[in-house]
């Protein structure tokens, strides 16, 4: 293929934190296509029975599942505010780039205390964390 | 001279009247999956526990079957555009672009009816 002139030259661009929120939307929607394994993992399992569903939540539940599956939560989370905020571009709001930037900080606000929020309920709460 | 047909060689190469349909799809299965994911991950959290027990028992429910249906079917084919979407961005090989895209393809339909069975299978057992 003839080599064509490419675009964007990220290394042009001044930093600004919504080019961050940018691709993180894309690398948390990757994240979660591949979490999407984990979930047909987990309930297929589940459909198998009893001994095989233990077997599995052995393996979610070991300590680097858990890790993954708190990727996972913040990957949903972060994933979850940054759509919307991509919603709201697509009906036409928000668009100027102060209102962006400002929406852009909001995001990450929510994402930390929503996140903060069903970690502690998902994996702290006693009773609940065990498998 | 080619035997291919005026018609064959236009069709597939640009607007067709359905360009918006990726885009359009993308956007209703983002408004479905707001709240079919707040659900699913309340309703994970909120378990007893993630003992076999409590989660079949959970999933024997008809309104979370249905959801739990509704929300990994949606999740499917919403995952399915965005990794289409992100293949086309970045795998730009004559060959390697649709053997990429196909495997995509395929391994989501797979999902989709592992997912739909799995569930089938424990919301209904007991009960047929």
């Amino acid at each position: 293929m003839r080599s064509r002139p490419l675009s964007p030259h990220l290394g042009v661009f001044k930093f600004i934190h919504t080019m961050v929120l940018s691709i993180l939307h894309r690398i948390s929607g990757i994240a979660q296509s591949v979490g999407l394994l984990l979930l047909t993992y987990w309930l297929m399992a589940l459909a198998t029975g009893p001994e095989a569903y233990a077997r599995a939540a052995e393996v979610l539940g070991s300590v680097i599942g858990r890790i993954v599956l708190a990727g996972l939560l913040l990957a949903f989370v972060y994933h979850l505010c940054a759509g919307i905020r991509h919603l709201t571009w697509d009906a036409g709001y928000g668009l100027e780039k102060a209102e962006a930037r400002k929406s852009g900080i909001l995001v990450v606000i929510a994402t930390v205390v929503i996140f903060a929020a069903l970690a502690l309920l998902a994996f702290f709460t006693p009773g609940r964390g065990g498998v | 001279m080619s035997l291919r047909s005026p018609l064959g060689r236009a069709l597939g190469k640009g607007s067709a009247g359905e360009g918006a349909g990726n885009w359009l799809a993308q956007r209703v299965t983002s408004v479905a999956l707001v709240p079919l994911g707040l659900w699913f991950v309340f309703s994970l959290t909120s378990l007893p526990s993630f003992l076999y027990g409590d989660v079949a028992m959970w999933l024997r429910r008809p309104w979370n079957a249905v959801l739990l249906l509704a929300f990994v079917l949606v999740l499917v084919w919403h995952s399915r555009l965005g990794i289409q979407v992100v293949i086309e961005d970045y795998v730009h090989g004559k060959g390697a672009k649709p053997a990429a895209l196909l495997t995509s393809t395929l391994l989501h339909l797979l999902l989709a009816v592992a997912l739909v069975f799995a569930i089938a299978r424990v919301a209904l057992r007991g009960t047929v």
